[in-house]
């Protein structure tokens, strides 16, 4: 298997992180956490990845035909809908931030220090 | 039989989606709602009671919707109980339970909300405990969170609760995320997601590269629910924010969990393949250590009383991870009995401060100096929870702080049970003095403190509440849990069972044998003799004298004493005699409505238009 879908998994955590860490806008860094979790799906789906085989639907083909692994696009859907509910809930957050305080920064909301 | 054990999630899911879906019946009837929130939490631990009991035969296992596995193949998802884990589900059963007793006179109104979230988040942690499939544990690792994320956001109105949350939820989901990543290279290594199946799969081949990047990367997720050092930032913000109730549960279980998963994905999966035993070791007892000496000073200076109980559940998480780290059988069984000792302990402790808030409006220690006197058994529990904390015999933690030391002798690191002692002193220290300070108004009290003068105003208003007692249904919760950990300190053959559970744990081949081919393998193999888990004197010795030294630390010396004068506004107090000083913009944030706690304050009727919003009239700066 190509070396390259892992890189192209470990750009993505990479910026992902960065925005997460350096964002000052609530739903910015909201997005950037979907960032990071997006480089999952990608690593998923490439783990399970065979080349040259095809979707794992054997209503129509043959048994024995190549298939790519149905249970990493399983895996996947499954991060899909976690990843929904958690976005949903932190969104949610973000639309009280600014409804309340009038703000999307962080730093503006942090009460507490050490 | 092993029907039983699916239904320890079911019930509380069931439970949770049949609260929300009939909230409008609940709505004005709040006892009835408490009732039956208490009464499936107890279900709960009732049905986990009675699995555990029956693991002495080795693992008990069940297989959702039948799919058992066929030649070592597991497709199905399975859930495994042992004595170790199904104890720690009981844990978390026990202290949801107390969690919803102490609720329902703490809380002066409360949304449905709060009792679907508390047992979803209960379902979360059971299921995380007992599932043997790695993505389920992500899966349930997430349904935890986001039941906790939403817990600490209670009290959504205001500025700490959201921004507490925020971090926490950022920093859980990215933990989270590494897991996954890890989960995905280790199925695409052995083609599994059963634990025993990985394990079994892993073990036939020498390890490589990719085997320790996907366990560092689990481990990582784990570490960071687990509190330790560099990962532990979320959890103080997350605890002095979240409602008191909420806090027993993510000190006195949650953070243990993510330990509990290292351990269970260490010698589920890894620890025959893996090799690097000294690697591993190594790299936990630095990252433990770091956490129990960071936890602890971060302790010590606190005067925000959440914040110190949450450094000390820091401190603690560490000297856990100092157990799992030396992967010897009697370091797991001092771990073991050290969660469940400091479960009860910190949960006592935390229920403790809740009725201080309820009754004197405040969290911070300085003000708050001498006022807690009133409140004669609430201070009398605080302080025998401090000196269990401490490890005072016979509360289970000096066993558990005991048995890791003599771990750590037998591995040719006898200074393990210096930090232990030095951290726990230093911890008990803290709790201590806010003991003595509070409830007995020893010490001098901090001169500096900008709201002293606000105090003897305030003393009229005592009187009062001295009169109003303690409601029974906030006290005896932590009586209960300061007694059982007492009593389970006492039980003359706790060691012995713990390091069945223990060695059950480690043994990779009994395991995968009952899980995968549902052999029943009685008793650990024979190859594995158990340590010597008896109490001897010295245990005994050290644990009071730790607590001796945490005493004379403590209240005692003012050379250690913190800076005092926190933030200015914490804990001043509005409540007393309708007097309302004006006061600058930040005091809408103040301490006092950290808990939305104060039932039968004059202020009561201010914010009853929605169940949410707390009393806060409008105030001009």
């Amino acid at each position: 298997m190509s070396v390259f879908p892992f890189v192209v998994v470990a750009w993505i955590l990479m910026v992902g992180l960065y925005g997460i860490i350096t964002s000052r806008h609530l739903v910015h860094q909201i997005v950037c956490l979907i960032v990071v979790q997006s480089s999952t799906y990608v690593l998923l789906l490439a783990v399970g990845y065979k080349t040259g085989a095809v979707a794992p639907y054997f209503s129509d083909i043959p048994l024995n035909t190549p298939a790519v692994d149905p249970v990493v696009q399983a895996l996947a859907l499954t991060d899909v809908v976690v990843e929904a509910a958690v976005t949903a809930l932190l969104v949610a957050f973000a639309i009280q931030a600014h409804k309340r305080f009038g703000t999307l920064d962080p730093e503006k909301l942090r009460q507490f220090q050490g | 039989m092993d029907t039983l054990l699916p239904l320890t999630v079911v019930v509380p899911l069931l439970g949770a989606s049949g609260i929300s879906a009939l909230s409008p019946l609940f709505a004005h009837r709040r006892r009835l709602l408490d009732a039956v929130a208490i009464l499936i939490a107890a279900t709960v631990a009732a049905m986990l009671i009675i699995i555990v009991l029956g693991t002495a035969g080795g693992e008990r296992v069940y297989w959702f919707a039948g799919f058992t596995p066929s030649h070592g193949v597991a497709l199905g998802i399975d859930f495994a109980v042992d004595a170790l884990n199904g104890g720690l589900a009981v844990l978390a059963a026990l202290l949801v339970t107390a969690a919803m007793v102490f609720s329902w006179r703490y809380f002066e109104r409360v949304s449905t909300y709060y009792h679907a979230l508390m047992l979803v988040f209960l379902a979360g942690m059971v299921g995380f405990c007992l599932t043997g499939d790695i993505f389920d544990l992500f899966v349930w690792f997430e349904l935890m969170g986001v039941a906790a994320y939403a817990l600490t956001a209670y009290r959504i109105e205001e500025r700490g609760p959201l921004q507490g949350a925020l971090n926490f939820a950022i920093t859980n989901s990215v933990g989270a995320y590494f897991s996954l990543s890890g989960i995905a290279l280790i199925y695409g290594r052995t083609g599994a997601l059963n634990m025993a199946q990985i394990g079994h799969a892993i073990a036939g081949h020498r390890p490589d590269g990719l085997i320790v990047v996907a366990f560092v990367l689990i481990l990582s997720g784990l570490l960071t629910k687990g509190a330790i050092v560099p990962f532990h930032f979320w959890l103080a913000d997350a605890h002095a924010v979240a409602p008191t109730p909420v806090c027993v549960l993510f000190s006195g279980v949650m953070v243990e969990l993510g330990l509990y998963g290292v351990a269970r994905v260490y010698w589920s999966m890894f620890g025959a393949g893996l090799g690097h035993r000294a690697a591993v070791t190594a790299a936990l007892l630095v990252l433990g250590i770091l956490t129990a000496v960071v936890g602890a000073l971060f302790c010590f200076r606190q005067r925000h009383l959440k914040r110190l109980l949450a450094f000390s559940t820091i401190n603690h998480a560490g000297l856990f991870l100092i157990g799992i780290a030396l992967l010897t059988p009697l370091g797991l069984t001092g771990a073991a009995v050290y969660v469940i000792g400091h479960g009860l302990v910190k949960a006592a402790l935390f229920l403790c401060v809740g009725i201080v808030l309820h009754r004197r409006g405040s969290v911070n220690e300085t003000s708050l100096h001498g006022r807690g006197k009133q409140l004669r058994l609430t201070g009398v529990v605080f302080s025998l929870a401090a000196l269990g904390l401490a490890d005072l015999p016979p509360f289970a933690l000096y066993l558990g702080a005991g048995w890791i030391g003599h771990s750590g002798d037998t591995c040719g690191m006898p200074w393990i049970t210096a930090v232990i002692v030095g951290t726990s002193m230093l911890v008990g220290a803290a709790v201590l003095r806010v003991a003595g300070g509070v409830f007995y108004g020893l010490g001098d009290p901090p001169a500096e403190d900008p709201e002293m003068g606000e105090e003897a105003s305030e003393e009229t208003s005592e009187t009062d509440e001295a009169s109003s007692r303690v409601p029974l249904s906030m006290i005896v919760p932590p009586v209960v849990l300061v007694v059982l950990a007492g009593v389970v300190g006492l039980f003359p053959h706790l060691g012995a069972m713990v390091q069945a559970g223990a060695l059950r744990l480690r043994d990779q081949g009994a395991y995968n044998a009952t899980v995968l081919t549902g052999a029943h393998i009685a008793s650990p193999t024979a190859s594995m003799a158990a340590a010597d888990t008896g109490v001897t004197l010295t245990d005994v010795a050290t644990g009071a004298a730790t607590a001796a030294g945490s005493l004379g630390a403590g209240p005692g010396v003012p050379l250690l004493a913190p800076p005092a004068a926190p933030a200015p506004g914490w804990g001043a107090r509005d409540r007393a005699g309708g007097a309302d000083p004006p006061l600058p913009e930040w005091s809408g944030q103040r301490l006092r409505d950290l808990d939305g706690a104060r039932s039968g304050l004059p202020r009561r009727g201010a914010g009853a238009g929605h169940p949410m919003s707390r009393a806060r009239p409008p105030r001009t700066a």
